[in-house]
């Protein structure tokens, strides 16, 4: 089943005179349960196409679906309820709101919607356990490692069920060490819970845990395949 | 959309990271809401001190002045010529039909003694229908009869001041007081009045029957004279129709033609202690509006400091919007937080205000009337500057784009 699919994304910013063709004629399909890479150098279009696939930024023109509907022109409120339903979001910088607790974290995207505090609350311990921050759920994100705060803002993409999952840079603040845990509860969270993951990144080694890599280049697709073990 | 309770305890956490902003922001609601509470306490509080002064006064009350005399050219002030007399007082009586009673005045200073003690004083000539005029009553003793006002009987009614500059703690009544070394015995004691509206020492006065004043103490020109006639109408609404009575009755009597000036002035002493009040109203109305100034200032302070605060949270705007925050989220998070703010301010400054208050009735002898009104108001009207200069912060951050919001540094 196709989760993603672009035709013809484009994307053209005005940088003052000039105009920066971010992403040009990309068209793309990304199935429920794949485990994508993004490559590209910085400036070859791989951000600004999490973006536009993230909902967060609305192509110049082109068609996206997303889990079989046109998002490519939809408004603000409606794009911000698809995020809240559909995607979770792990950014490299973490992310998480300071001087708020780890539990309280989680429980954001829970907030616009729906949720009842109680169920809010289950949700969120149920996330952080899973994700092995256990009698962690009070401390404040100064007080954890990197590793830990990367996995409460895991935590926080997982909450709301969301089937697709993506990743900016989620290793780029981490140590090797730190980093191949979080690649491997990707793959977990990808095998076990079949979650769609895109992950942008500028690392092979990172890159390889995936199944499929794609590169980009001046905003083109250059290159689409299984990922090299 | 987000739920007000989850947004007010976001709002809280946020006010509580920056404790001194916090409270600093909330010091001009403070201020402000104190302000306008202790004006209005005060505006208020002086208003109904007047108009109890004016009830002193005696209500429906109409004061009858002699004219002025022209001699050579040169026009006399009021007073300067004694052209109302008993008679004409009778007369006002009986055939004006706006007033209630009537009592003629002839009054003068004179010292008084009493045993070893001395006193000058007010002396007032009247009829025992004074104290009906006038809405005063006695707290001990009884009123002049018309039998003391016929017979020229020496007695008299002593003020509050009077009664203790003389006796002290001693009981007046029938004691014998000399005025200007007439022996005169106490048969009435006046209920205190206080001051009047121009802080005079309204119980500093002796009433005696008018017929004695006329003859054993200030002595008279003509006969019957008197220096001025106090008149109750009938009611508030019939003051201006005895008005028009007594002048038209006064001068048929006076014989004055019809391009002649009177030789007497009618004044409506209540109509100009309603002006009084109406300019003490307006006043309270003027502090209340300066101190809302001062709130109006306090809520310019939460804006900014509201501005400052989402320039400073940028990116957990931005990390709220990407987790599914729409817009009205976003900017009931900000509206609430400030409507915290002033809300928190508000109270703060509601006991602020009493406090004040309370302070300056005890130390500044300033009558002071809190009212409920002016607490309801104050408060409602923080909630709303705090919803008002929210709203703009609230409505810029709403605004801002997700991406740009989370990469802002």
């Amino acid at each position: 089943m196709t989760l993603i699919e672009t035709n013809k994304l484009q994307k053209i910013y005005l940088l003052g005179e000039n105009e920066v063709r971010a992403l040009e004629n990309v068209s793309l399909k990304i199935n429920a349960g794949e485990f994508v890479a993004v490559m590209g150098p910085s400036g070859s279009g791989k951000s600004t196409f999490m973006n536009v696939i993230g909902c967060l930024d609305e192509p110049t023109s082109g068609q996206y679906l997303l889990d079989g509907t046109d998002v490519s022109r939809m408004e603000r409120d409606a794009l911000a309820q698809i995020r809240n339903k559909k995607i979770g979001f792990v950014f490299q910088g973490f992310n998480l709101l300071p001087r708020t607790s780890a539990l309280e974290n989680v429980e954001v995207p829970m907030l616009y919607n729906d949720t009842s505090p109680r169920q809010r609350k289950e949700m969120a311990m149920w996330a952080l356990k899973a994700l092995g921050l256990e009698g962690r759920e009070h401390h404040h994100p100064s007080q954890l490692s990197g590793g830990q705060q990367q996995r409460v803002a895991i935590a926080r993409a997982l909450v709301n069920d969301a089937p697709l999952l993506l990743a900016d840079e989620p290793t780029g603040n981490l140590d090797t060490k730190t980093s191949v845990e979080i690649m491997e509860l990707f793959v977990r969270l990808n095998e076990e819970n079949k979650i769609t993951i895109v992950l942008v990144t500028h690392e092979t080694d990172i890159a390889s845990f995936s199944q499929r890599t794609i590169k980009f280049l001046d905003g083109h697709v250059i290159s689409d395949k299984a990922t090299k073990r | 959309m987000i739920s007000i309770p989850s947004t007010f305890k976001i709002s809280l956490r946020a006010l509580r990271v920056n404790k001194m902003r916090s409270a600093l922001t909330m010091l001009g609601i403070i201020i402000g809401v104190a302000a306008v509470i202790t004006m209005i306490a005060v505006g208020k509080g002086t208003s109904e001190k007047l108009s109890q002064q004016i009830s002193t006064v005696g209500s429906n009350m109409i004061i009858v002045l002699p004219g002025s005399t022209t001699a050579g050219g040169i026009r006399g002030g009021f007073g300067t010529q004694m052209t109302l007399t008993r008679a004409d007082a009778e007369a006002i009586e009986r055939e004006c039909s706006a007033v209630h009673v009537v009592a003629p005045v002839l009054n003068g200073a004179a010292q008084v003694v009493f045993g070893n003690q001395n006193w000058s004083t007010s002396v007032y000539g009247t009829t025992e229908a004074m104290l009906e005029v006038r809405d005063w009553r006695l707290i001990a003793g009884r009123n002049f009869t018309e039998q003391d006002i016929r017979n020229s009987t020496k007695v008299c009614l002593l003020g509050q001041t009077v009664v203790g500059k003389l006796f002290g703690a001693m009981d007046p009544l029938q004691q014998t007081i000399r005025i200007k070394k007439v022996p005169f015995t106490v048969i009435g004691i006046l209920e205190s009045k206080g001051q009047s509206v121009i802080g005079q020492d309204q119980d500093d006065v002796i009433f005696i029957p008018l017929t004695t004043a006329q003859k054993r103490i200030f002595g008279t020109t003509t006969p019957g004279m008197v220096r001025t006639i106090a008149v109750k109408a009938r009611s508030a609404e019939d003051l201006n129709k005895a008005e028009e009575q007594i002048t038209q009755l006064l001068r048929q009597r006076h014989r004055i033609g019809p391009n002649q000036e009177d030789d007497f002035s009618v004044r409506n002493l209540t109509q100009m202690l309603d002006l009084a009040q109406q300019a003490s109203k307006a006043m309270a109305l003027l502090l209340a509006a300066i101190a809302s100034i001062s709130l109006l200032v306090g809520g310019i302070g939460i804006m900014n400091i509201m501005l400052v605060s989402v320039t400073e949270r940028t990116r957990e705007i931005g990390i709220r919007m990407a987790v599914g925050a729409k817009t009205w989220d976003i900017r009931l998070q900000f509206i609430i937080e400030a409507i915290t703010l002033s809300l928190i301010g508000g109270m703060i400054g509601i006991v602020l205000g009493i406090i004040v208050t309370k302070f300056l009735s005890a130390f500044a002898n300033l009558t002071t009337v809190i009212s409920p009104f002016a607490v309801i108001l104050s408060f409602g009207f923080s909630g709303l500057v705090g919803i008002f200069f929210g709203f703009y912060p609230a409505y810029k951050a709403s605004l801002l784009n997700p991406i740009d919001a989370l990469r802002y540094e």
